[in-house]
């Protein structure tokens, strides 16, 4: 039986339909109740629905043989798993964000608010700036507006949200989508299993670049 | 005599390792539990982890409880040609736990082979490090990687120190898609990027890894993986044993041959071992090292059967009750096999399988 940790939410949706595709179906993962784990012994799968930020800790303590979860979460922990696919999946950018009207001449030490403290001192520490980190867990667009912070280190996918409040993207630091993850222990004893949902995946992941 | 039953798993595993051990002649080696200071702090590159728990000595001198065994044992000792040091050790180091960031102990047990290592020995290392394994749960893997073959193809596709680092990480990940995007911002042709991604599809049956890397990189470039290949052919426990270019130990610790071991159940690698000349050369010795450590304190999460009583019987006696007749009593029931405690009232959450209640003269 494989553990399979998937993101609740429309990401986690949207993956599991790859699965389902992939012939790794559960039927009773689409009846509406409150339950959290779906098993179907047939095709050996056991799925459960979990906070996103968490797959990675599932997988990472071998609760789960594999899961989905973001790039941002994988940069931001760095769980010891292998990171096996690319799913093409829930894409968008971690970038630095401000008022349109600010500028950083380099004479104080910038803040920045973020979720991600971990991206972004790496960011800040690659080209040398002196920050100063305010670690936020939610409503991050607020803190540039309130003067809690010069600019936000985030997650920016259409960039609406950014510029309803007037802000605006200063620099894109990297690329972000969801990746399929593995236990390191469990990629040893459920290799066969784990290699196949792989091949599977990938198979659609190239007929969908190629189309 | 010791009852097996009462052992936890990683006590096992000590009376079994060290058995093991000394059949292969690896003596005991006693450390104490402190190190002055000043030797992790010229060798910190090499630890795990910077943090040490300091102290101060009754004379002043600032002392730490081991981080690291490795150190304290290659520190002392002559190089000699043709000879080893050959030692086991059970040993208890105190590291900053990578979840809870707090220092946390962690129980030991492993083994070095010092001095004029040559092929034999690293085999020798390796299929004690596969017998290891195998004393604790048959369900287990070693995974072995070679350093030397993964550096000089580094080496020669771009010798930019951030393109080594970054790419390392991601063979260590089995991340194919972003090694193949980081050779591309390095301008690394397709050739180049094929020939480092073998590292991460090539992994498994040793024989199956040998074909793939001879048809990238010649039969020249996998001549000691070949040679360790044959030896291990012979070895009773070498269908254990794998090769995995993920295993990515630390490279100013590691060259050569490196290796990591996994047990069916246990959520991380136990195991964790290879060839450290480069640490060797840094406390000014000239002669070659290879060795192992296993975790033990990750065996507790071995499953095993969870006892559905505390104790086999109850037995209440009152503060009347005659001591001789509770002695006989308790002696009568253990002959018999079964565990008790003797008690004067029954303790909260204790579970037993039967009362004996001795109080007002009963049995």
């Amino acid at each position: 039986m494989l553990n399979i940790a998937l993101p609740k939410g429309r990401l986690g949706e949207k993956v599991y339909a790859m699965f389902e595709a992939a012939g790794y179906e559960c039927p009773s993962i689409r009846e509406v109740n409150r339950k959290l784990v779906f098993e179907n012994a047939d095709t050996g799968v056991r799925y459960f629905w979990v906070k996103p930020s968490d797959v990675s800790i599932y997988v990472e303590r071998g609760a789960a043989d594999i899961g989905v979860a973001g790039k941002d979460i994988l940069l931001e922990y760095e769980p010891a798993v292998y990171e096996l696919l690319d799913l093409g999946l829930g894409k968008c950018r971690m970038a630095v964000a401000g008022p349109k009207d600010f500028y950083d001449d380099g004479t104080r030490t910038l803040r920045v608010a973020t979720k991600f403290t971990n991206i972004a001192s790496a960011y800040y520490a690659g080209i040398g700036r002196d920050i100063d980190i305010i670690k936020l867990n939610g409503s991050i667009e607020i803190a540039p507006l309130l003067g809690l912070s010069d600019v936000i280190v985030d997650i920016v996918e259409t960039g609406s949200t950014l510029r309803e409040n007037d802000l605006e993207v200063k620099t894109e630091i990297l690329p972000i989508s969801a990746r399929l993850v593995a236990n390191k222990s469990s990629f040893r004893f459920k290799g066969t299993e784990i290699e196949r949902v792989v091949n599977a995946l990938s198979r659609q992941i190239d007929a969908a670049s190629n189309t | 005599m010791i009852e097996e039953t009462l052992l936890k798993n990683e006590e096992k595993a000590v009376y079994a390792l060290r058995s093991l051990y000394r059949r292969y002649g690896y003596l005991p080696f006693r450390m104490s539990k402190f190190e002055e200071y000043e030797l992790y702090v010229r060798n910190k590159d090499f630890l795990v982890s910077d943090r040490v728990i300091t102290f101060n000595d009754t004379n002043g001198k600032l002392l730490a409880l081991k981080p690291d065994v490795t150190l304290s044992i290659i520190r002392g000792g002559e190089d000699t040609p043709g000879v080893k040091q050959k030692v086991c050790y059970n040993e208890n180091v105190y590291r900053v736990s990578e979840s809870t960031h707090r220092f946390k102990e962690i129980m030991q047990a492993g083994l070095e082979c010092i001095g004029d290592v040559d092929l034999y020995d690293i085999y020798e290392v390796i299929s004690l490090a596969a017998q290891s394994l195998t004393l604790i749960s048959d369900r287990c893997a070693l995974e072995i990687s070679h350093l030397g073959l993964l550096s000089a193809v580094l080496d020669e596709l771009c010798p930019d120190g951030a393109f080594r680092e970054q790419a390392l990480r991601y063979i260590a990940g089995k991340n194919a898609h972003d090694l193949r995007r980081l050779c591309a911002e390095y301008g690394i042709g397709p050739d180049g990027t094929d020939r480092l991604a073998v590292f991460i599809t090539a992994y498994g049956d040793r024989h199956r890894v040998l074909d793939n890397l001879r048809a990238v990189f010649g039969t020249g470039a996998v001549r000691e993986l070949q040679m360790l290949s044959d030896l291990l052919d012979g070895s009773p426990v070498g269908d254990r044993v794998t090769f995995d270019f993920s295993v990515v130990n630390d490279m100013n610790y590691y060259n050569g041959f490196v290796f990591r071991g996994f047990l069916d159940g246990i959520c991380d690698s136990v195991l964790s071992g290879g060839q450290y000349d480069n640490m060797m050369r840094r406390v000014g010795r000239s002669s070659g090292a290879v060795g192992f450590a296993l975790y033990l304190d990750l065996l507790e999460q071995l499953t095993s059967v969870r006892r559905e009583y505390d104790v086999d019987v109850l037995l209440l006696y009152g503060p009347d009750t005659d001591c001789r007749a509770v002695a006989d009593k308790v002696a009568a029931l253990q002959a018999d096999g079964l565990t008790v405690t003797a008690q004067k009232a029954v303790p909260a959450k204790l579970r037993f399988r039967e009362l004996c209640d001795m109080r007002g003269g009963g049995v």
